[in-house]
This record gives C-alpha cells, sequence and structure tokens, in this order.
C-alpha cells in the first residue's frame, strides 16, 4: 500500500499539486487518470522519488519516504519497479542485457540464475526468444513487454507505470492492460498507473484517482464510474461526442 | 540582489556550485565494482581508439608545421639549424601535445559525452536507473572521468611523438636540415622535467574536459534544440577552461 497525505508540489510560481491525499491499495491495479496538465506524471514522479514533494507525506506501507536517507532510499527502491512512457529502455543493450541491469547492479546471483530469472521474465510477458535482438529492433508493443519484464525482474512490491497504452493500437494496449493486471494479482504488488485510456479505466480501474488542476476531483473504481454524477468525471470519460451520445443513449434505454 | 547571483540558473556561481556539490555524488562506492569496470574499459576504447586517428593526424601536421616555421624563423643562420630539432621537442612536449590535444578531444569526446548523457536524460534512461537505485552521477560519470585520466594522457604522449616525427618528415622533405641535425636538436638541452609537466596538464585537462561536458549533459533540460547547446556549451566551456588551466599551470610550474 502507498498512501500520500497532504501532497503539494510547486515549480517556481507554478503550483501544480495542490493537497493530495489518496491511498494506493495492495493487489490492486490504481489508476492516476486527469486531462493532460492535470498533475499525474508529476505525481507519478513524486510516488517514485524522482521529484521531492514541496509539501505532505508518501508512505510506501509504514515506511515514510519522505524521511528515507539516500541509503534506504536505496534499498527500498529494490522493491519497485517502473515502465516509462518511453520505455526507457536501453539503445546500447540487448533485451537480455536490459532486463538483466538491475541483477548484474543489485543481486549476487550467478550468470546461470540471471539467465534463468531473465528467461522466466521474458516468458510471463510472452516475449521469448529475443534475447540478443536490440530495442531498435522489435515493436513498440514489444518493447513494452520488454520494460515490463526489466520492471518485475527484482520481485517489485510496487509497480508504477507511466502511460502504458500510449502510441499503442487498441489491442496492443489492451493486451498489455491485461498483462499488467494478471502481473498485480499474480504477485500480489502495488501498481500505480497513470493513464488517460479510457478503455483502461473500464477494464483495470480498481481504484481510481482522478486529478482535476492539481486536486483530487474524485476517486472510485471502473463500476462506479458510470454511476457516478461528478460532472469532472464525465466531461473527461465521455469527452468525445460519440461517446456522450452512447451514454445519453444507455440513459434512455 | 545577492541571492538572485547565486540563486539564478543563468549565473556562473550558481552553476560553479552546483557542479561542486556534484562531485561527492560521482565519488561515491559503486554498487557493483564489475558494472563499473566493464563501463570503464567500454569508455577507454571509446574515447581511446575512437580518437587516436584524429590525434595522429593533427599531431602530424602541428609537429610539421612548427619545424616549418621554425626553420622559416632560423633562416638569418644566427642560431645553428639542429635548434629546430630541440624547439619542436619542447614545443610537443610542454604545450603543444597536451593542449592541441585535449581542445581537440574536447571537440570530440567532449560534445559526444554531453549529447551521449543529455540523450539519456531525455528519453528518461537516467531516471529508469535511479528508480531502480542505481546512483546515476556515480555510474554515468565516473567511468568516464576515470577512463578519460588513463587514456588521455597516453593519447597526448603519442601526440608528442607523433608531432616530433612530423617535424622530422617536414624537415626531410623541404630540405631544412639533415637527418643528424635533428636528431642531435632533439637529444639536446633535454630537461625531464618537462614530461612531468605534459602529464600534469595531460591528467588536469582530461579532467576538466569529461566533468565540464558530463555536467552539460547530465543537467540538460528540454528537447533537441537545448540538447544541441548543451553540446556546444560542453565544448567552449571545456576549450576556455582548458586554456585559463594551462596558463595557470605553466604559472605555477614554471616559477
Amino acid at each position: 500500500m502507498i498512501r500520500v497525505e497532504g501532497i503539494h508540489k510547486s515549480f517556481g510560481e507554478h503550483h501544480v499539486l495542490k493537497g493530495i491525499d489518496f491511498t494506493f491499495e495492495t493487489g490492486k491495479t490504481n489508476l492516476i487518470i486527469g486531462k493532460s496538465g492535470a498533475g499525474k506524471t508529476v505525481l507519478l514522479k513524486l510516488l517514485v522519488g524522482l521529484l521531492q514533494p514541496s509539501e505532505g507525506k508518501i508512505w510506501y506501507d509504514d515506511v515514510c519516504f519522505n524521511d528515507l536517507n539516500k541509503k534506504e532510499l536505496q534499498k527500498l527502491r529494490m522493491d519497485v519497479g517502473m515502465l516509462f512512457q518511453g520505455n526507457a529502455l536501453f539503445d546500447s543493450m540487448t533485451i537480455e542485457e536490459n532486463i538483466r541491469f538491475p541483477l548484474d547492479m543489485f543481486s549476487g546471483k550467478t550468470m546461470k540464475e540471471k539467465k534463468e530469472r531473465v528467461n522466466y521474465c521474458l516468458s510471463r510477458v510472452e516475449m521469448e526468444g529475443i534475447n540478443n535482438k536490440f530495442p531498435s529492433e522489435i515493436s513498440g508493443g514489444m518493447q513494452k513487454r520488454v520494460g515490463i519484464a526489466r520492471a518485475i525482474v527484482l520481485n517489485p512490491k510496487y509497480l508504477f507505470v507511466d502511460e502504458p497504452n500510449s502510441g499503442l493500437d487498441p489491442k496492443t494496449a489492451i493486451t498489455i492492460d491485461d498483462l499488467i493486471s494478471d502481473i498485480t494479482k499474480e504477485f500480489n504488488i502495488t501498481t500505480v498507473i497513470n493513464t488517460h485510456d479510457m478503455n483502461s479505466v473500464m477494464e483495470i480501474g480498481e481504484n481510481i484517482c482522478l486529478l482535476h488542476m492539481g486536486k483530487l476531483a474524485w476517486q472510485g473504481n471502473k463500476d462506479e464510474v458510470l454511476e457516478s454524477e461528478n460532472e469532472m468525471l464525465s466531461d473527461f470519460i465521455f469527452a468525445s461526442p460519440f461517446l456522450k451520445r452512447l451514454r445519453n443513449f444507455a440513459a434512455k434505454s | 540582489m545577492l541571492s538572485q547571483l547565486f540563486n539564478s540558473e543563468k549565473s556562473v556561481f550558481f552553476h560553479v556550485g552546483k557542479f561542486v556539490a556534484w562531485q561527492k555524488d560521482i565519488y561515491k562506492r559503486p554498487e557493483n565494482m564489475s558494472m563499473y569496470y566493464k563501463e570503464i574499459i567500454r569508455q577507454m576504447y571509446d574515447i581511446g581508439i575512437g580518437s587516436l586517428l584524429i590525434v595522429v593526424i593533427i599531431s602530424l601536421f602541428i609537429g610539421a608545421v612548427t619545424a616549418v616555421q621554425f626553420s622559416y624563423q632560423l633562416s638569418g643562420g644566427l642560431i645553428p639549424d639542429y635548434y629546430i630539432g630541440y624547439v619542436v621537442r619542447d614545443m610537443e612536449i610542454i604545450e603543444l601535445a597536451a593542449t592541441i590535444t585535449c581542445l581537440v578531444l574536447a571537440g570530440k569526446v567532449g560534445s559526444n559525452m554531453a549529447a551521449e548523457i543529455g540523450g539519456m536524460r531525455q528519453k528518461e534512461h537516467i531516471d529508469a536507473m535511479e528508480v531502480m537505485g542505481v546512483n546515476t552521477s556515480a555510474y554515468i560519470i565516473m567511468p568516464k572521468i576515470i577512463a578519460a585520466m588513463i587514456v588521455i594522457p597516453i593519447l597526448v604522449s603519442i601526440s608528442a611523438v607523433v608531432g616530433i616525427m612530423g617535424g622530422f618528415l617536414a624537415s626531410m622533405a623541404t630540405g631544412a636540415l639533415t637527418e643528424e641535425a635533428y636528431i642531435k636538436g632533439l637529444r639536446s638541452f633535454f630537461v625531464p622535467y618537462n614530461v612531468l609537466m605534459m602529464y600534469v596538464k595531460a591528467f588536469v585537462f582530461a579532467y576538466i574536459l569529461t566533468s565540464v561536458s558530463c555536467y552539460q549533459g547530465y543537467f540538460v533540460k528540454g528537447g533537441s534544440i537545448e540538447l544541441g547547446e548543451a553540446s556546444t556549451r560542453a565544448v567552449v566551456y571545456s576549450d576556455i577552461l582548458i586554456l585559463i588551466a594551462d596558463f595557470i599551470i605553466a604559472l605555477v610550474l614554471t616559477i
């Protein structure tokens, strides 16, 4: 579980997050949604420690993230995996080297054990046999899967995913969503996904946090989305005229 | 006013302070020594082998030009011809090998480092490593600095030798002096202390060009235009600082 309490973040005069309180639950796919500029990415970067909050606390279970010294932070980060929007796979390394990188850096495993772990992670994301390819030689969807394999290679307790569906076709996007959801359940981890993909919200949104202009505008799950009368949520979810017509049609019938 | 001088990103004091504070992050204990070792070897190869040809070509011509120009100055007959070999040797060892090589490497290696690290920043590679728990300042920068401090003095030594050979070839080709006279010049008035001066310069310049270039790349913000600007700044600032350091070393070591 990750809890944020009274999180504020400013960049100079620009106040991006204005007092967010939210709990990201273990074993669930937690979604941060909102329009562009709502502060989703800033919140995600605060959660993983790439930015420091101007005010407020972040708790990883019973550990206050902000009070950790560098050594403790490094130890906690062994439990963190992250898939970046652009995948952040290292271009000069093969797929195997990319996935093995955290193991090479932090584990005392033998090369045989590391290779076995890499192969397991690749098979878990259904990407067997591409060990010796380079990131530039595989498609965007495959890169996402490899990014997920790298994120889970150290058996993380917390998984962060930034815009997993950006640049993917709808079918591949659904596959990636399902994969993240399955991994969350299988390893009982706390997964936080930053997205503005409506399919993700309706398919895997078990605990949703809607940000609007730096504030928490709504929270709930995918079942509550359709029933909610929150205007900001409706504006966001049913942004397109087609979806608006569909909702009106559903309401009438 | 005073706080603006030190806190504004446009202030030189801000960057000097940030650069100095950043040094303590670079020299932290590595998470895994073998990963750092591999990276040092890779960087040594990139800097050393990758720059060898350009260093040889430039040194050869610098040595040749020094010999030709000096023989032109000696045309009055007041100073013996074999002085050409002596002057080329000392010019190469005291000044040209270290300074010219490092100015060239600032352009080639420095801009490459700034662009590579800046690209890693923009593609979120550095963020990815940070999230994994890697000390990116140490893992990305330290191997580059160590590799440069090993390889650049070797390149400077090669430059000095090739420069002297360039002087020899030019002297022979132009008929400015005989083979024996050039070698006699090379063997005359040799001061071993000058070699020490060359290596002091090589180490200092190597540190300047790598750390300044890495700083420019590591803290780059924005897109491709800013990355290009950072790469240019890496070369310009490295060159200026190398020349300032050259002057200071010359003062300190020759007084």
